[in-house]
């Protein structure tokens, strides 16, 4: 009897519409049919709306039938999916379903394909080939090939990843780190969970060659705890890579050590911040540190520490594997490569879109995204998390650059757009941006601990109608001194969501 | 100096009166034994005692305050900035609601409101029968298929009024 693979995302996002039930009915079934299936709970293909999918692989290639609860895989099974035959539910190929079809998927290149925690799969599917790359360089080597692809920091800031790299290099130090931040805490923003969660073993990679680069042997991942499945999915991976010495004291045989574990945050926005997450990994309170000293020369426990990004470390592989021309060659301006996107909020067809640079905003959302869920039109897109502008109609044609978007006062991030509809009151928002800060701000200084509490009672005063015309030159002047005299990018960038929307949908600011 | 001081020498009491059971206080010993050599031990530590007795009681940070050789303030101050610590006993479930931006935008304000009066409890309360405990969240990443919530650590999407009660009710069901 011929078996047939079947895949049912494992994926949290998966997991909460209902795909662990999809995958039960599947297997029971197929039992009750005598059907040889092998189940497979692969990470996310990333098209949301079509979750619970399912894909059926056939001799023509993957099937895709989504999104199926698990009360229609009777019918599904009654139609013959298992051969890949037609259903209400199918659309074709997946790998040909537009949405991913267009997209350029280096660092999420086996994210969906795989069974993420099957080192077979991942050694199969080109994993591990830039650390073999990297055994056999030199650490400048390494850090040369990094810088040269242009690879940038995309956790927020976009710092050259070499440079940083470099710096650590040079430093010295009885122990060095690599800390990856995984503390993800940008709302809109899903990438570094889906990475984790659908290929672990490439963020483990991509640690792993940071350590031999910069001569850490230590490596932390800081994971926020509202991603118990990441958590699950990285403890597993890395017990495996350690019980095949791609971790460890001697790994691959080359006498190199590299040792990791994952540390849990505890739901605080602000510890995403590298000096707070230092803090926080040495078990204090997540207070912002003074720089300098920079982390790279004084870091973790004072040691010098590289942090990166999640989907910044997990992109190194396949730039040792492929070369730095190769990456270099995606993206536009001085932002080189591709950017994992996630489009979310009101959107009709949300999701992981990974693009070179240079397309823009209108392409998301309306070729990939579809337009808004409600069918409405789309009023503002909140880019680059909670700190970020939201954009109106008029900048849809920016390209996604990290230029362009600064030159805007707005910003790329995390690479996160979350899509609100004409239903949307701007002036609540310009609110819970206040409003957050106020929640999440460390406390250290007053612009941002005191400034956001003001902001809030200002914006209702304006929105009450009470003197607005004082309130709302009160309200630039105390985002003005939010941007210039915060300690850190959370109170000096909770402005921009705040006077974008003002500037833009000046008309929801009136009583 | 005389040895024949008048005053009274008042003994130190090193068994101080505690609120947890045996078990709990052994829970909270056997968390510290095994994690305490970790560099930066002390969130490691306070997760695994959340984990095991639902929160970190006061009780309990004497035992690691003595353990990590910290004082009592240092952690009441760790605990403190850490929106998920808590300090009191939670109800036999804990439901987390999204609040954040992506969230929003798909009825997230309705939902939150919804949840606070059909249960009768506010943010970080917990329900009269002791059942649930609602909690607010900034993201769950998973903001393509909001509104979001996590159900004692299993996360939810796409939830409606609906769909909230279907999970509460699931939740009270006695197991
Ligand atoms: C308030 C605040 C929150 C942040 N949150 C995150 C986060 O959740 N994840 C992240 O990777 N970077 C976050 N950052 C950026 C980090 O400080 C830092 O720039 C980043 O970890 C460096 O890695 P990269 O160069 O690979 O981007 C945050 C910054 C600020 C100011
Ligand atoms: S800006 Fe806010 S979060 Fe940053 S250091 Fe100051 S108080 Fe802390
Ligand atoms: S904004 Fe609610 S899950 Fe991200």
């Amino acid at each position: 009897m011929s078996i047939t693979k079947i895949f049912v995302s494992g994926d949290a996002a998966a997991r909460g519409v209902g795909a662990d039930e999809t995958a039960a009915a599947i297997m029971a079934l197929a039992e009750t049919r005598g059907i040889g299936i092998q189940l497979v709970r692969n990470g996310s293909r990333g098209m949301l709306w079509l979750e619970p999918l399912i894909e059926v692989e056939t001799a023509m290639g993957r099937v895709a039938y989504g999104p199926v609860a698990s009360g229609e895989v009777a019918s599904l099974f009654e139609s013959g999916f298992i051969t890949g035959g037609a259903h209400r539910l199918a659309h074709g190929l997946t790998a040909e379903i537009p949405f991913l079809k267009n997209q350029e998927r280096l660092t999420f290149a086996r994210v969906g394909l795989t069974d993420p925690q099957s080192l077979q799969d991942y050694l199969q599917h080109g994993g591990n080939r830039g650390l073999a790359a990297a055994l056999k360089m030199q650490p400048a080597d390494i850090i040369k090939c990094v810088t040269d692809s242009g690879l940038r920091g995309r956790g927020g800031a976009a710092f050259p990843a070499g440079i940083k790299w470099k710096t650590v290099l040079g430093a010295s130090g009885a122990q060095k780190y690599i800390v990856c931040n995984a503390d993800e805490g940008d709302s809109g923003t899903f990438s570094d969970r889906m990475l984790m969660e659908g290929d672990p073993f490439v963020l483990i990679e991509g640690m792993t060659i940071a350590g031999l680069a910069t001569g850490a042997t230590r490596g932390y991942i800081y994971l926020r705890c509202e991603y118990p499945d990441a958590h699950r999915a990285l403890n597993a991976a890395i017990a495996t890579a350690y019980s095949n010495h791609y971790l460890g004291a001697d790994i691959q045989g080359s006498g190199r050590q590299f040792e990791l574990e994952v540390r849990l945050g505890a739901g605080a926005y602000i510890c995403g911040e590298e000096t707070s997450l230092l803090e926080s990994l040495e078990g204090k309170r997540g207070e912002i540190r003074f720089k300098p000293p920079l982390p790279a020369i004084e870091g973790l426990f004072g040691m010098p520490t590289v942090i990166n990004n999640v989907i910044t470390l997990a992109s190194v592989p396949i730039i040792l594997d492929r070369g730095a021309e190769f990456y270099r060659t995606f993206g536009m301006g001085r932002s080189r490569g591709t950017l994992p996107l996630q489009l979310a909020g009101n959107i009709k067809y949300g999701g992981l879109i990974e693009k070179a640079f240079g397309l823009t905003l209108r392409q998301v959302l309306y070729d990939f995204g579809g337009g808004a869920l409600s069918g409405r039109p789309i009023r503002a897109v909140q880019v680059g998390g909670p700190l970020g502008a939201y954009m109106p109609e008029s900048q849809f044609d920016t390209p996604l650059d990290y230029e362009t978007f600064a030159a805007l006062k707005a910003m790329l991030g995390h690479g996160g757009m979350v899509v609100f509809d004409d239903s949307v009151d701007m002036a609540a928002q310009a609110r819970y941006a206040m409003e957050f800060c106020t929640i999440e701000s460390c406390g250290k200084c007053t612009p941002c601990r005191i400034g956001s509490v003001r902001g809030v009672e200002v914006i209702d005063r304006l929105c009450a109608g009470e003197s607005p015309a004082k309130q709302e030159v009160l309200l630039r002047d105390l985002c003005e001194t939010m941007i210039h005299g915060s300690l850190c990018a959370m109170g000096g960038l909770t402005p921009y969501p705040v006077i974008s929307a003002l500037n833009h949908f000046p008309e929801d600011f009136t009583a | 100096m005389s040895n024949q001081s008048p005053k009274r020498i008042i003994p130190i009491k090193l068994e101080r009166k505690t609120s947890l059971s045996a078990d709990d206080q052994k829970a909270v010993h056997d968390s510290c034994a095994r994690l305490k050599a970790l560099p930066g031990a002390l969130l490691p530590i306070l997760h695994d005692v959340q984990s095991a007795l639902g929160f970190v009681p006061k009780d309990a940070v004497v035992i690691i305050a003595h353990e990590l050789n910290l004082s009592r303030a240092e952690i009441h101050g760790v605990i403190s900035f850490y929106h998920y610590f808590r300090t009191e006993k939670p109800g036999r479930h804990v439901v987390q609601l999204c609040r954040a931006e992506a969230c929003q935008s798909v009825g997230a304000v309705a939902l939150e409101a919804y949840a606070k009066r059909t249960l009768g409890i506010d943010f970080h309360g917990t329900t009269a029968d002791g059942a649930v405990t609602l909690e607010a969240v900034y993201c769950l990443g998973n903001c393509a298929l909001g509104p979001s919530a996590m159900v004692d650590g299993r996360l939810q999407g796409r939830v409606s009024p609906e769909r909230f009660d279907a999970l509460i009710a699931a939740a009270r069901q006695p197991s």
